[in-house]
C-alpha cells in the first residue's frame, strides 16, 4: 500500500495507522469490532473502504438475482403445473427434457452457449456490462435503460434456467402427489370446475415445500450469481469477490462472506416465519399446550 | 444375522439381479460405453492422444486457430481444431478429463472419509460429540457447497506464500471440494450408524470386549456403507462440475496443467473473435462427462433401491 521508495518511517507510520504492531487479540477485537458496525477496513488491492465497495456492488447483484428469482418463479410454477396436469402432452415432456438439461449442464456453460447464439452469432444481445444505469443516491439501476435491460437479458436467464427447473420438477411432484389424494376426488364429486380444484385445491396445498426451497434457492441464487456475473462480467458483488479471492484481498472476502451469511440467516428466518402464514396446521398446534 | 444377510444380498446382485437389471436399461449400457470411453481417453491420454499439448517442442505457431473438421481452412491432423498456440483441442480435452477426473475421485474420496468417519463417530458416541458435528454439519449444509469451496480455497490463497501456490492449487482445489461435501455421507451415515447400533452383533460384539475402534470400523463400516457408495458415484459428477465451476471462475487448476474448467475459461476468450471450438468442445467433453455420470448414478440408485422392485 505503500510504494516501493517509502521510507521506513512511512512503513512504520502505516503500520501502526493499520494497527498492524498491535498484538493479535487487540487486532481480533478491533476487526469484530468494527465488522459488527460493518466496516471492514481497506481493499488490500484497491485501497478504498471495503463498504463503500460494496455498496457499489450491491444494488448490480439485487436487481440480477430479483429478476432472475421472478423469472424462475413466474415460468417455474406454471410450468410445473402444466406438466402434471397435461403428463402426457409432448409440450409436457419437452419441457421435463429441457429441465433435465437445465439440471445437468453447469451454470457458466449455459452463460458461454446463450452468448455464442444470441451476441456472437445473431449479435441480438450485449455479451458483458450492464448498459446505462440510472443514479438514485446511491442506488444504480439498470431497469430503466433499454441498454441496461437488454443487459439483462441473458445474466437473468442464466441465472435462472437452474433454479426454474429445480421449481418446475419440484411443483410438478407435488401436484402429482396432491390430485391422488381423497380430498381432490372429493372435490370433484362435488362438481367443481376443474380450474378451482387444480388451482383453489391441488396448487394451495403444494405451497408449503415449494415456499421451503425456492425461498432456500433465493440464497442460492445470490451465491451462483458469482458464477453468472463472471461470466458476464456484470459488475455486481460477486464478481468484486472473485477477483478478491484471486488476489488474496482479505478485507474484501471476509465483508462478502459475512454479508453472504447475513442474507442466508435472513432468508432462513423469513421462510420459517412464512409457514405461519401459509399453512393454518401450524397455527392450530400452537394454541394446543405442548405434551 | 445382519451382516450374513447382507453378503448375500451381495453376492445375489453379482449374480446376476444388477447384472439382469444393467442389460435391459439402454440408458445405463449407452452410459456405461460413454464413460467407458471417456475413461480410456483420459487414462491412456499420454499414449494415444494424438499430440502432447504439453510438449513445448511439438508446438507450431504456423498452426495457431485452425477451425475443426468441416470447415474452411481446416487442416486433417487436427480434428476439433487447435487453439491460439497450436495445441491441438482434441489431446487437450483428454488431458484435461485426465485432471478433472483426478480431482473429482479425489475430492469424492476425501468427503467420503471425512463424512464416514465423522458420522460413525457421531452416530454411535452420541451425546455433546453427536450434536457439535450435527449442528456443524447443519450450518455448513445451509450455504452452497461452491461459497464453502470459495472460502477454503481464498482462505489457502491467503495464507500460503504467492509463490508456492501453484505447485499446491490441486491439493488445494481438492481439499476444498472434498471439506465443502462431507456432511451429506454424515448425515447418512450417521443415521443408519443409529439403526445398526441396536442390534445384536453390535451387542454381541460390545460384550466380548471388542475396542469402539474395532466396532466402529470393522463391524459397522461394512453395514452402512451401502447407501454411501451410492451417493458417491453421483457426486463424482457434482465434484467434476464444481471443479470445472472453479476453474471457470480462475480459482482452481492452474493453466500450466488445464482441466476441463480451465480450458473452458482459457477458450472463453477468444469467443467473440470466432474461435468457438476452443471452448465448445471442452464444454461438451465436460457436459457428456458428466451426463454419463449421473445417468449411471441414477440408474444404480433405482436399481439398488428394494422399494422400487
Amino acid at each position: 500500500m505503500v510504494g516501493q521508495d517509502a521510507t521506513q518511517e512511512q512503513r512504520a507510520q502505516l503500520r501502526s495507522d493499520l494497527g498492524l504492531d498491535q498484538p493479535f487479540y487487540v487486532q481480533f477485537a478491533r476487526f469484530v469490532g468494527r465488522a459488527v458496525q460493518g466496516e471492514f477496513g481497506l481493499s488490500l488491492r484497491q485501497g478504498r473502504p471495503v463498504s463503500t465497495l460494496l455498496k457499489e456492488r450491491l444494488p448490480a447483484t439485487l436487481e440480477l438475482a430479483a429478476v432472475a428469482a421472478l423469472l424462475a418463479l413466474i415460468l417455474g410454477i406454471p410450468g410445473g403445473v402444466y406438466t402434471a396436469l397435461k403428463r402426457n402432452s409432448w409440450l409436457a415432456q419437452f419441457l421435463l427434457a429441457v429441465s433435465l438439461v437445465g439440471v445437468s449442464l453447469p451454470t457458466f456453460l449455459i452463460g458461454i452457449l446463450l452468448i455464442l447464439i444470441f451476441a456472437v452469432i445473431l449479435g441480438w444481445l450485449p455479451s458483458f456490462g450492464r448498459g446505462e444505469t440510472e443514479a438514485f443516491g446511491w442506488w444504480t439501476t439498470g431497469l430503466l435503460t433499454k441498454s441496461g435491460l437488454k443487459a439483462l437479458i441473458l445474466p437473468s436467464i442464466t441465472l435462472s434456467l437452474f433454479q426454474m427447473t429445480l421449481i418446475m420438477r419440484l411443483v410438478r411432484a407435488e401436484m402429482l402427489e396432491v390430485l391422488r389424494t381423497d380430498y381432490i376426488k372429493f372435490a370433484r364429486a362435488r362438481g367443481l370446475t376443474d380450474r378451482a380444484i387444480h388451482f383453489g385445491h391441488a396448487l394451495k396445498n403444494t405451497l408449503v415445500p415449494v415456499i421451503t426451497i425456492t425461498g432456500l434457492q433465493l440464497g442460492s441464487i445470490i451465491a451462483f450469481a458469482i458464477i453468472t456475473e463472471t461470466v458476464f462480467q456484470w459488475p455486481g458483488m460477486g464478481l468484486l469477490f472473485i477477483q478478491a479471492v484471486s488476489f488474496a484481498d482479505v478485507p474484501v472476502m471476509a465483508a462478502y462472506l459475512c454479508f453472504i451469511a447475513l442474507v442466508f440467516v435472513l432468508i432462513n428466518l423469513s421462510v420459517d416465519l412464512l409457514y405461519y402464514a401459509v399453512d393454518p396446521r401450524l397455527r392450530i398446534e400452537r394454541l394446543v399446550p405442548a405434551h | 444375522m445382519t451382516s450374513v444377510a447382507s453378503q448375500t444380498r451381495l453376492a445375489r446382485w453379482w449374480d446376476g439381479d444388477l447384472a439382469y437389471g444393467f442389460r435391459r436399461s439402454p440408458v445405463a449400457i449407452v452410459s456405461a460405453l460413454v464413460l467407458a470411453v471417456c475413461l480410456v481417453a483420459a487414462l491412456f491420454a499420454p499414449w494415444i492422444a494424438p499430440h502432447n499439448p504439453f510438449d513445448l517442442a511439438t508446438l507450431n505457431l504456423t498452426d495457431a486457430l485452425a477451425p475443426p473438421h468441416g470447415m474452411a481452412g481446416a487442416r486433417p491432423e487436427y480434428l476439433l481444431g487447435t487453439d491460439d498456440q497450436g495445441r491441438d483441442v482434441l489431446s487437450a480435452i483428454m488431458f484435461g478429463t485426465r485432471i478433472s477426473l483426478l480431482v473429482g475421485v479425489a475430492a469424492v474420496a476425501l468427503s467420503v472419509m471425512l463424512g464416514v468417519s465423522l458420522g460413525l463417530v457421531s452416530g454411535y458416541g452420541g451425546g455433546r460429540l453427536d450434536a457439535f458435528i450435527m449442528r456443524a454439519a447443519d450450518v455448513q449444509l445451509s450455504f452452497p457447497a461452491i461459497l464453502i469451496a470459495l472460502l477454503i480455497d481464498g482462505v489457502a490463497r491467503a495464507v500460503l506464500p504467492r509463490g508456492a501456490h501453484g505447485d499446491v492449487a490441486l491439493v488445494v482445489l481438492i481439499v476444498a471440494i472434498g471439506v465443502s461435501n462431507w456432511p451429506t455421507y454424515a448425515r447418512t451415515v450417521r443415521s443408519s450408524t443409529l439403526v445398526e447400533k441396536g442390534k445384536e452383533y453390535v451387542q454381541a460384539a460390545r460384550v466380548i470386549g471388542i475396542t469402539p475402534a474395532a466396532i466402529l470400523f470393522r463391524h459397522l463400516l461394512p453395514n452402512v456403507l451401502g447407501p454411501v457408495l451410492v451417493l458417491a458415484t453421483i457426486n463424482i459428477a457434482t465434484a467434476i462440475v464444481l471443479e470445472a465451476t472453479l476453474s471457470f471462475l480462475g480459482v482452481g487448476v492452474p493453466p500450466t496443467r488445464p482441466s476441463l474448467g480451465t480450458l473452458i475459461r482459457v477458450g472463453n476468450d477468444f469467443l467473440f473473435s470466432g474461435e468457438w471450438w476452443i471452448t465448445i468442445f471442452p464444454g461438451a467433453a465436460l457436459v457428456i462427462l458428466v451426463l454419463a455420470i449421473n445417468l449411471l448414478g441414477d440408474w444404480l440408485r433405482d436399481a439398488l433401491n428394494p422399494k422400487l422392485k
